[in-house]
């Protein structure tokens, strides 16, 4: 598994018929630090995460055994909602930092709660 | 299998109800001179290790869940060892 926070939601109209009724959303890998890192990525989402939340996603085989009985054809899956990481600074390579709260929406603009805003049309 | 550090601990209320009552750490993986190999991952407890622990990590789903004993559930990572040495040959390595 690995940290990421969710950046933002994606909608395919036109999709393989096990992916309908999943949400997929964006998802920014994060370090031990909460920084950054890496590219980003589409993962199908088990929570309800929302824009700017911290989450930890699977991926493999095991993003889809999450949906059981369902198996969609889906590689990466957000399997929980972080609400803080508890580090302890002393045993720690790397200077401490003060995790992300989930409500802190770094790199959104706005959206409210969970709820990720539809696209407007 | 990775050797990795605890680095920390996840706190997650709204999880997937497989994971609920083990521990969800946060792990850097390691080179053998202890230096930060790549980014964190999150595995979840299958030895009781603790932050700072040097650890044994796999990284594959089927021996993950076997370790914490949750099959059919969405794990791909599981600390499953404490690393007390590490021993390379000289010559060889």
């Amino acid at each position: 598994m690995q940290l990421g926070r969710v950046v933002g939601c994606v909608w395919a109209t036109v999709k393989d018929s096990g992916l309908e009724g999943y949400r997929m959303l964006l998802v920014q890998p994060l370090d031990s630090d909460l920084r950054d890192t890496g590219k980003r990525l589409v993962c199908t989402d088990w929570t309800g995460a929302g824009a700017g939340e911290m989450v930890y996603w699977v991926r493999g085989r095991e993003a889809s055994i999450a949906f059981l009985p369902g198996q969609p054809p889906s590689d990466a899956t957000i399997v929980g909602i972080v609400d803080f990481v508890h580090r302890a600074a002393a045993k720690t390579s790397k200077p401490a930092r003060q995790p992300e709260r989930s409500h802190d929406r770094k790199g959104v603009a706005s959206s409210p709660g969970r709820n990720i805003a539809p696209p407007e049309n | 299998m990775l050797i990795g550090r605890v680095v920390g601990e996840l706190v997650a209320t709204h999880k997937h109800p497989s994971h609920e009552g083990a521990k969800i750490l946060l792990v850097q993986p390691l080179n053998l001179d202890g230096s930060d190999r790549g980014d964190a991952v999150v595995a979840l407890d299958a030895v009781d290790a603790g932050v700072g622990d040097q650890v044994l990590v796999t990284t594959e789903g089927f021996s993950a869940m076997t370790a914490v004993g949750r099959t059919q559930s969405p794990i791909d990572m599981a600390v499953i060892g404490f690393i007390d040495h590490v021993e390379l040959v000289p010559g060889v390595s």
